[in-house]
């Protein structure tokens, strides 16, 4: 199928690559249909599009390119939510505040997207209050990743 | 809304097993300690809020930073 993305014109996508997050992100409730597509081949940045709405994308990062000791329980409620069978079908993906220059933007390390890449099923998991994992994280911090 | 007036050292429960007790009042800030189980989640209202605001500042992306993240390799 063909969908409408904000920095990719027209793209076309299978039915089966669509990650369904039941609530939607926080503040953004009403969109639930979410794709993956990657930035660049082997980047750790991907935009995650809204299917259903094509204004609503976001660039996401791999945290832990970022942050190597980035680790974070996740509770029984959600394993459930996110229909887990294996710990390792899930992936986090943190939402990147992009500014200009690049090195001033910021990672949300303390409200994670966790995907379960199997079942197509994802969540915006917020995090116990922890000084290591921020809201914003800034992204200079890392050391001359992204290239 | 149910509620309750509670002095210093008070508690109470909601369901079988959440307690919220007042652990100090000092001036206009009052601590509150919880014990619940594990699959509860517990957060400042502040830190939901929050996260919706930022979520929305990260839609705001200027097409331009997109082609130079791009084009940088």
């Amino acid at each position: 199928m063909q969908i409408q993305t904000k920095f990719l014109g027209e793209v076309e996508i299978e039915e089966k690559e669509i990650i369904t997050l039941t609530n939607g992100l926080l503040g953004l409730e009403e969109y639930t249909k979410y794709v993956l597509l990657p930035l660049e081949k082997d980047s750790p940045l991907a935009f995650f599009q809204s299917v259903e709405e094509p204004q609503i994308g976001f660039v996401v990062a791999y945290p832990f390119a970022f942050k190597k000791d980035y680790a974070f329980d996740i509770g029984e409620d959600d394993k459930e939510e996110l229909q887990v069978e294996k710990a390792e079908d899930l992936i986090a993906y943190s939402i990147v505040t992009l500014k200009e220059p690049f090195e001033a933007s910021t990672l949300n390390l303390l409200a994670p997207i966790v995907i379960n890449s199997v079942k197509k099923c994802g969540k915006q998991i917020v995090l116990q209050d922890n000084e290591a994992f921020p809201l914003r994280f800034p992204i200079a911090e890392l050391k001359g990743s992204v290239k | 809304m149910l509620v309750l007036s509670r002095k210093l050292n008070e508690s109470i429960i909601i369901g079988e097993n959440i307690e919220v007790k007042v652990l100090s009042i000092e001036g206009d800030q009052v601590k509150l300690g919880i014990v619940a189980p594990k699959n509860i989640k517990v957060h400042r209202r502040e830190v939901y809020e929050s996260i919706q605001e930022q979520n929305k500042a990260a839609l705001n992306i200027d097409a331009n930073l997109i082609q130079k993240l791009t084009k940088k390799r």
